[in-house]
């Protein structure tokens, strides 16, 4: 008799969601899918707003990435203006993102999935957490928590505050970096370095007793999109779109982020308020592509820093072409924390970011204005059409998650086909499933432009729709 | 001019006659929260922010339209009174979309700041979630009905201080709003000098520069005092 499983909340991840697995009349897996259940309504009730407040409302869609709605939506500001920010802006911004993915993949490393892979899949789950962690090793806890903390300090040296800075606007930021501001960081970055370097002698050894998960969790061909430098080095927050296939070879280049929709479709699905984007020209079927660390690691030609090059290079053995496996999001995910930090080192040496010229100013001169950044999950757009007086007349978000969302639903059924067997479910099977999820670091607030406790609900039903079996857990 | 002894909470004050409650209060360093009130312009005892108790009588009165009188014994804190204040701001967030945290005055807010002040923790009200919308028709200036709270200040400085006569209040009750000149779109007004006072007075981010974001818009409100002493003191005549 054929089921469905359905793991819901999800737990450890952003956002609230659940899981659905399908079951043939064998019992076997017959597919799976990621549902997205929360519903926020940013792109309709910013329509009327004046897009020169955009930056300020934008981040309230997320607590974990505001900085990347900000800087997408100031970006999309300066398009509306169709001005070219001072140098100066351009460069505290990019600190500022850099900043960001600092803090925001420490904490997809450290407090969401490392309890998975360090602690055990088996191990009980009211242990398998970041307090676990903690218990386990304090020493690597406490760094990867003031590793976040470094992160966090960029932004609030910049922005006046850890979460929701309203700094960067239409034509350029509010403010320049101070002089303590500067020597703060550069006072912390030796620990986050040493930091850095202790997670990804860690996981490199993960790697070594964790073969099957490498094949096993989201690893597929597939397309991968991210932002590239004209020369093709790693870009957070310029630069345009690149794709490559699975095999390594680079089928579209150089696109300019307002061009998207030449690139990008968007369908969307029953049961989800996610929508799921794909490579326009090769359909839904073949166009399905990742984004986010393991897409940006894929995409570049490199990484522009000496040890961020390195780690480059062994990650690259880990595929043929491009690396196609999902668990080694987390692998992508130090080795852009490591260069994240060889770039605020340079960041920091340049005289330019204590400039008072930070604020282009005009009025409306262009009436839609795309703003493309990469945030720590994956590419952001911000689309905005607008009035003679700027008025919003439409808001069209683009966000990371969504456009990883047909990738997760094929991981969550890759791992389930592996591990399901028959009607008898488990709790750590579910959290198999459900890390297939955490690979990707899903941000569900932003993808659904939501706020919610994870927990964990699962359910078998039947090829008639009813529940079979029903495993919950808070 | 003749002068009134009266007392505030039991403070033993004079006053010259004609004075109001409020302006004897603030000489005698009493401080009474206002929001409608502003320095230079006529008083129209509209937010009840002001409220006071008077010995003789039940009603509150509003300090800034209320005159002294001799042997007066006024209260400007009590627990009633207390009540009242908070009520009239919950009603005033209630009303209209007040979003503190993306607002152009967030920090800068008189409406925030008397919240603060006076405790206001939550709203007991259901929002009403009115439908407002923004006026960015203006080159450099921009209203957003939503943060509104219908104070009139921007309406009394565009007529008694400016002399131009642009703003003005349409409408009833609750619907009521300020348009400009014969409610068109505020970038049409041909009486609109573009001075920015209505700006400079309002005491929310109803009105605001255009480019402003989240608690960009500091006002300098006693530019608009400097210009009214000025011309009652005649600074300015040649």
């Amino acid at each position: 008799m054929s089921k469905r499983i359905i793991i819901d909340p999800v737990t450890r991840i952003e956002g609230h969601a659940k899981i659905s697995v399908f079951l043939d009349d064998a019992g076997n897996v017959s597919d799976a899918e990621f549902h997205v259940v929360e519903f926020r309504g940013f792109e309709k009730f910013c329509e009327g707003r004046s897009f020169s407040e955009m930056p300020g409302i934008t981040p309230r869609i997320c607590g974990i990435c505001p900085v990347s709605h900000l800087l997408a939506s100031a970006k999309a500001g300066d398009a509306i203006m169709a001005v070219n920010i001072p140098p100066a802006a351009d460069k505290l911004r990019r600190l500022m993102n850099l900043g960001q993915i600092v803090q925001s993949h420490a904490l997809s490393f450290f407090h969401l999935s490392a309890p998975d892979f360090l602690l055990g899949w088996d191990a009980p789950a009211e242990t398998r957490n970041v307090f676990g962690l903690i218990a386990s090793n304090e020493g690597l806890a406490r760094a990867g928590i003031r590793l976040r903390q470094f992160g966090q300090e960029i932004i609030e040296v910049l922005g006046g505050k850890k979460i929701h800075p309203a700094w960067a606007v239409p034509g350029g930021v509010r403010s320049a970096l101070s002089a303590e501001g500067a020597a703060k960081i550069r006072a912390w970055l030796p620990e986050a370095h040493q930091t850095t370097q202790v997670a990804l002698g860690l996981f490199k050894k993960v790697l070594e007793t964790h073969e099957r998960e490498t094949q096993l969790y989201g690893n597929f061909p597939s397309l991968f999109m991210g932002l590239v430098a004209p020369d093709g080095t790693w870009e957070h927050h310029g630069g345009r779109l690149r794709f490559t296939d699975s095999s390594g070879s680079t089928i579209a280049d150089q696109i300019e982020p307002r061009d998207y929709k030449t690139v990008i479709g968007e369908s969307s699905e029953d049961g989800s308020y996610l929508k799921s984007p794909y490579y326009l020209p090769l359909g839904r079927e073949d166009g399905i592509y990742r984004v986010g660390p393991l897409a940006r690691l894929n995409v570049c030609s490199r990484m522009g820093v000496p040890k961020a090059d390195e780690e480059l290079r062994n990650f690259r053995s880990f595929g043929h072409g491009s690396v196609t496996s999902s668990f080694l999001y987390h692998y992508a995910r130090l080795i852009e924390i490591l260069a994240s930090l060889e770039y605020i080192e340079r960041a920091l040496a340049d005289p330019d970011l204590s400039s008072q010229d930070l604020r282009a100013d005009a009025g409306i001169n262009s009436l839609r204005g795309v703003g493309a950044s990469e945030a720590p999950r994956g590419t952001l757009f911000h689309d905005y059409t607008v009035d003679r007086d700027g008025k919003l007349l439409k808001v069209n978000l683009i966000v990371a998650t969504g456009q990883n969302n047909l990738a997760m639903n094929r991981t969550v059924a890759q791992i389930a086909r592996h591990f399901l067997k028959g009607t008898e479910v488990t709790e750590p099977m579910l959290n198999r499933i459900e890390h297939g999820i955490r690979c990707y670091d899903p941000c569900l607030s932003c993808s659904t432009h939501a706020a919610g406790k994870m927990a964990l609900h699962l359910q078998l039903v039947g090829p008639d729709g009813s529940v079979v079996k029903d495993v919950v857990r808070d | 001019m003749a002068a009134k002894t009266l007392t505030i909470d039991g403070k033993q004050i004079s006053a010259e006659a004609g004075t109001t409650v409020l302006q004897a209060a603030r000489e005698a360093g009493i401080r009474i929260p206002t929001l409608c009130h502003l320095e230079g312009i006529m008083d129209i005892g509209a937010c009840r922010l002001c409220l006071v108790e008077v010995k003789g009588t039940t009603k509150l009165l509003s300090a800034c339209t209320t005159k002294v009188f001799e042997g007066m014994e006024v209260t400007t804190t009590s627990e009633r009174l207390q009540k009242y204040r908070r009520m009239t701001l919950e009603l005033l967030f209630a009303e209209r979309n007040h979003v503190c945290a993306v607002c152009v005055a967030n920090g800068h807010c008189e409406l925030q700041s008397l919240a603060y002040e006076q405790g206001m923790d939550h709203v007991r009200y259901d929002y009403c979630f009115p439908k407002w919308g923004m006026d960015l028709t203006h080159p450099s200036l921009g209203m957003d009905h939503n943060r509104c709270i219908l104070c009139t200040r921007c309406v009394r400085v565009c007529w008694y201080i400016e002399g131009a006569g642009t703003k003005n209040v349409a409408g009833r009750g609750g619907r009521s709003m300020v348009i400009s000149d014969m409610n068109e779109p505020w970038g049409d007004s041909e009486t609109c000098t573009s001075c920015g006072k209505c700006v400079m007075s309002c005491p929310t981010g109803a009105l605001f520069s255009k480019g402003s974001t989240a608690g960009e818009s500091e006002r300098d409100r006693s530019k608009l005092e400097f210009i009214v002493n000025a011309r009652e003191k005649k600074q300015w005549t040649v």
